[in-house]
């Protein structure tokens, strides 16, 4: 909303309060401020002129040389190129030393040597258009007319009423009664204690009776509580008088002509959105608000087409509709240089209803941004009388006795209690009844003892809430005392969840890796970059009805993607030895009317820094952090891996953890990247769950451990942790630990074979062991690993 | 005897007195089993009983003289070569090093940690829900019915009728207060949603932290204190803060607040567009219609919500200016925030 402060003078007079202190109160009251332009600041040493002789210049064959009355003084020698002058002609003259909108300084200079003290000025060098000044011309000096005759040598600021404060404030969806010069004079009395007056706008009739031209019925009441129309005849279209089109273009709305620019000046005014229609478009005398007809065709002011359904509103003759309630007016009754008669129509819509229509038809427009908030239905008489009133002003035409007024849904208004002791204790604030009394009175509450009534416009007030806010935002926010939290004592705490991740995110920095944050919507297609079989479950994601772009457009099952894209973004910024992790969230539909399961991935990728079993360590980290004791499986059959370089993470009870390897060349090759890269992903949630028992105290061995060194030369498939396995399994008790020391593979071992080097811990709590103890120990895994794998230890 | 033994003495110490004397042969020479000393010992059974151990006693005070002045001289030569080994494994101490690569934790996190540990310290329990969530908590419950002109100022991204992404992370406060009755105190971070297209300072999701206190006379100066203590935790001892009425459908009264400039200090800066006051928070005093909604009586119970934006912190406590650098990843952007 902008506000021009001349304007707001017409209400509440608060011109002695300066431009900055104006806002900050305002701000400091509620009704906040987002900047505030001074108009005309840009124009300085500009005047009204007479032109009073002109003469070639001899030395060009389209300059002239102007003698020009500025008011004060010897007349000002200017030479202009402008062909559309005249002697006598009252032109806007910018003196020697002048300043005009852009920033351009007028200096004196010679010409084709012939001196020039000045310039006059055409309306775009003044910053006005032609909807501003409908007189002048576009390529031109601004002829002013005779009607400036007695302002020679003023400041064209003055003379044009240019001079001007617009402040532009942010007026919130519960206030639209401030989407109005009235609505924010009566803010500006209640904040600065100055008294508003609101007059009562009056009306010459010209006799006959609106009911020999209209008659309004109202089909759903639900939509449309009142409906005020009066007739107006014998118009004349013309341009509005000056001072209207400069409070208009102080407000951001193009002039257009005498009629729709009331409509638009009273909604400025008063809030209320007017619709003027030529009556000559009506076919017959009936106006009649009903729903449209589903498919019911309808062009708009604006010559765009509209296809209607049966929820929306619409004013209808007794053919076709006339105007989309609420929104907009229809091409077929629009006001036109040749309108004779015009209907002024001042409704009230429902809310909801308007914002609906207007969302579904695309049609967001001043009129229905102000519906949709919920307007105050006992101020369409008042906005219907100003525009007469304005009309009667104007001299824009007769307005027709009588008025409609069809109001079937007048509210009672609201009464709420005036509670000052709770509203103290709520507020933390000590103020007397009567102050809070005052400062509602001041809002223009009805205030009897305890009973507050409060006005039609301020359908937000509802409850004590809504009273100490009244009273707080008036007495000042910044007046309450900071207090501490009493009561009841609480713990200050994460979950145990939460903090076992604050562990892991230190645990991963402590490994080099950076923490990368990724969005949670990606495009359908990656999966197709990270190869996910067409049939996966994993496809099947949330997908958002209303995306920004198909990049965004469905919210992850998978935070490989996301992790795999910042990898390829680095790599594509040369950015060498890349090792990067995230608590992803992943979302996996649970069902059509359900929420998502999500679920914390932990993801873990690098490229540059290591190979498969560096990425295995940092599983191995992250499990030792859970005191999980994993196991690894070989998989080959996931595509987005490495078949060979792949493995899925189990704990020893065989939950299976996640997936570490290298990316699939392929899949790597999806994102550009020719080095290999790693990835893990591990589930948080059952990282969480499987974590190990605090740890408990175990004695330090008192006794020494005996090692024993074994070789075996196995087949190369044979995996290491198949024989392991099979050493634990032994059963020996004395058994505390299984190295793997060397791998050897050559020529002494034979093709296809490898010669695997194991060394074992052997250790007694009690005792130190005997050879012949160790020796059987030995003996015992040497007898299990022939009998389960066939091998046996090298000679 | 005597004078051999004072000739071996001489010449023992002579020779041990040269520079690169060789102690080991030396000691050979003299002290070995074939050695001098005791050859001329081997020659005492011809001595009379009365020389025997005057010369006894000198050929032993001849072996200890001629060991310690081993011991001397091995010793200084094993200093020596230590100080000879030291001053060749000298280094540059100013030859440089890079550190060890240890990761950084994401801007936004390191905030939000930040925030985090001051709420625990002030008793808040931190929450955490759905983002995917119902129409229902995200809307309804706060106050903000169908067709609400409030539901304009949050462009939500919906799923189904009924599910959408939250654009905030107030519908935790509504499942918590469901839930759990008063005392109340958590703070709710995460990611929420909104259908702005990615900008400098715009992006489809962000972070926010929202706060929510409801007990037994819970004040607006309550709220104030809380804002004020967190404030001067986040920004500095010296912050001050303000509020400014504002409007939220889930609160009333709402306010709108600033804290003094962490730059200027509240003189005006470029950081704060000369404002002098930075605004960084939403809050108010819970509606009865939302606590009514969670069973919770406004009679009885009052409460106070906050929130405020993650990103907007992070920008503005790192001077970052481009908000898409938070979701690039770049590692070289990330490293320093070490």
């Amino acid at each position: 909303m902008n506000l021009s402060r001349n304007w707001l003078t017409d209400f509440v007079d608060v011109s002695d309060i300066s431009d900055k202190a104006f806002c900050d109160r305002m701000t400091d009251t509620g009704s906040k401020v987002e900047g505030y332009t001074v108009l005309g600041a840009d124009i300085e040493n500009v005047v009204v002129g007479r032109i009073l002789t002109i003469k070639k210049h001899e030395n060009s064959d389209h300059l002239q040389i102007c003698s020009v009355d500025v008011g004060a003084g010897e007349p000002v020698q200017i030479v202009t190129g402008a062909q559309n002058i005249f002697e006598g002609a009252v032109i806007p003259v910018a003196k020697a030393n002048s300043t005009l909108p852009g920033g351009v300084h007028i200096k004196p200079g010679k010409l084709r040597g012939v001196e020039s003290n000045g310039m006059l000025c055409s309306i775009g060098e003044l910053g006005l258009t032609t909807h501003d000044m409908p007189e002048a011309v576009e390529d031109g000096i601004c002829i002013l007319g005779e009607s400036f005759a007695d302002k020679i040598g003023k400041d064209i600021r003055e003379a044009l009423l240019l001079s001007d404060t617009v402040v532009e404030f942010e007026i919130t969806p519960n206030r639209p009664d401030c989407l109005s010069v009235i609505g924010l004079a009566r803010e500006a009395s209640a904040s600065f204690g100055r008294e508003a007056h609101i007059p009562t706008p009056t009306v010459r009739e010209a006799g006959d009776d609106v009911n020999n031209y209209i008659k309004v019925k109202i089909d759903a009441p639900d939509l449309c509580p009142r409906y005020s129309a009066r007739v107006v005849k014998n118009v004349k279209i013309e341009p509005s008088p000056l001072w209207l089109r400069m409070r208009l273009r102080a407000a951001g709305v193009r002039p257009i002509n005498n009629i729709v620019d009331i409509t638009n000046y009273v909604m400025l005014e008063y809030g209320q959105p007017m619709h003027a229609f030529d009556y000559a478009c009506i076919d017959g005398s009936a106006i009649t608000v009903r729903k449209a007809k589903a498919g019911e065709n309808f062009k708009s002011l604006d010559d765009k087409d509209h296809v209607l359904d049966e929820n929306m509103l619409v004013i209808s003759d007794d053919n076709k509709a006339v105007a989309l309630a609420g929104v907009m007016g229809g091409a077929n009754s629009e006001i036109t240089d040749s309108t004779k008669l015009v209907v002024f129509e001042s409704a009230c819509f429902n809310g909801p209803s308007i914002r609906i229509t207007s969302r579904k038809l695309g049609m967001r427009t001043e009129s229905s941004g102000r519906f949709e908030k919920g307007l105050d239905r006992e101020n369409t008489m008042a906005a219907l009388e100003r525009a007469c009133e304005l009309v009667n002003l104007l001299g824009a035409g007769e307005v027709v006795s009588g008025v409609v007024d069809v109001y079937p849904g007048k509210k009672e208004r609201t009464v709420v209690r005036l509670e000052p002791e709770r509203i103290n204790r709520f507020l933390g604030i000590d103020v007397s009844a009567d102050y809070m009394r005052g400062v509602l009175k001041s809002l223009f509450f009805t205030v009897e003892g305890d009973k507050i009534t409060v006005p039609s416009f301020r359908e937000d007030v509802e409850c004590m809430n809504d009273i100490a806010e009244e009273v707080v935002r008036i007495y000042g926010y910044n007046k309450i005392e900071s207090t501490g939290i009493s009561g009841n004592m609480t713990q200050g705490q994460r979950s145990p969840q939460q903090s076992f991740e604050c562990g892991l995110h230190r645990l991963l920095c402590g490994l080099g890796l950076d923490e990368i944050n990724t969005f949670s919507f990606i495009s359908p297609k990656y999966y197709d970059k990270i190869a996910l079989p067409a049939d996966s479950e994993k496809r099947k994601s949330i997908v958002i009805r209303n995306p920004l772009g198909e990049d965004t457009s469905v919210m992850r099952t998978t935070a490989l993607p996301s992790i795999l894209e910042v990898l390829a973004r680095n790599a594509n910024f040369s950015n060498e030895k890349v090792g990067v992790y995230e608590l992803a969230t992943t979302y996996t539909p649970t069902g059509d009317t359900t929420l998502p399961d999500e679920r914390k991935v932990l993801t873990v990728g690098f490229y540059g820094r290591g190979d498969f079993f560096t990425m295995k360590q940092i599983c191995e980290t992250v499990a030792r952090y859970a005191r999980i004791r994993t196991d690894y499986v070989r998989q080959s059959e996931n595509p987005s891996y490495h078949p060979g370089r792949c493995a899925e993470l189990y704990t020893h009870d065989g939950v299976r953890l996640g997936i570490l390897g290298q990316i699939h060349p392929a899949v790597a090759a999806n994102y550009g990247m020719t080095t290999p890269v790693y990835v893990a992903e591990i589930d948080l949630p059952t990282l969480f769950a499987n974590r190990g028992a605090e740890p408990q105290y175990k004695p330090l061995p008192k006794f020494p451990a005996t090692t024993r060194d074994f070789s075996f030369v196995c087949a190369e498939a044979l995996e290491v942790g198949a024989i392991e396995k099979v050493m634990y399994r032994s059963g020996v008790k004395l058994l505390e630990d299984v190295k793997l020391i060397d791998i050897y593979r050559g020529v002494q071992v034979g093709e296809g074979k490898k010669s695997v080097t194991f060394r074992i811990v052997l250790r007694s709590a009690d005792h130190t062991l005997t050879v012949e103890e160790a020796d059987k120990a030995a003996k015992k895994i040497l007898a299990g690993m022939e009998r389960e794998l066939g091998i046996t230890i090298r000679q | 005897m005597k004078e051999m033994l004072e000739k071996i003495k001489a010449e023992a110490a002579a020779k041990l007195s040269e520079a690169n004397a060789d102690l080991e042969a030396l000691r050979v020479q003299y002290l070995g089993k074939k050695g001098e000393l005791t050859s001329v010992l081997r020659g005492m059974g011809q001595l009379s009983a009365e020389e025997r151990p005057k010369i006894g006693q000198m050929a032993n005070e001849v072996r200890a003289y001629i060991e310690q002045l081993i011991e001397e001289k091995s010793a200084a030569n094993r200093a020596a070569a230590l100080e000879k080994q030291l001053a060749a494994e000298t280094v540059d101490v100013t030859l440089p090093t890079e550190p060890a690569t240890v990761g950084s934790r994401h801007p936004l996190s390191l905030v939000q940690t930040e925030l985090e540990d001051i709420f625990i310290g002030l008793g808040f329990e931190i929450v955490e829900g759905p983002e995917v969530e119902y129409d229902y908590y995200n809307f309804q419950a706060l106050n903000i019915p169908e067709n609400h002109p409030a539901r304009d100022t949050q462009d939500t991204f919906y799923i189904t009728d009924n599910i959408l992404l939250r654009s905030q992370t107030s519908p935790v406060q509504v499942r918590t207060m469901e839930k759990k009755k008063p005392p109340i105190r958590i703070i709710s971070p995460g990611r929420v949603y909104r259908s702005d297209a990615v900008d400098a300072t715009h992006s489809p999701l962000f972070h926010q932290l929202e706060g929510l206190v409801v007990d037994k006379g819970i004040t607006m100066g309550d709220l104030k204190g809380t804002l004020e203590l967190f404030a001067k935790k986040m920004f500095g001892e010296d912050t001050r803060i303000r509020f400014r009425p504002h409007h939220f459908p889930f609160t009333e009264p709402s306010a709108e607040v600033d804290v003094s400039c962490f730059v200027c200090g509240g003189k005006g800066c470029s950081l704060c567009k000369g404002e002098g006051w930075i605004e960084i928070l939403g809050a108010g005093m819970v509606h009865p219609n939302v606590l009514r909604g969670c069973g919770i009586d406004p009679d009885v119970y009052s409460g106070f919500a906050f929130g405020l934006g993650i990103e907007r912190i992070v920008m503005r406590k790192y001077n970052i200016d481009d908000m898409r650098l938070l979701y690039e990843n770049d590692v070289r952007f990330l490293k320093q925030f070490d």
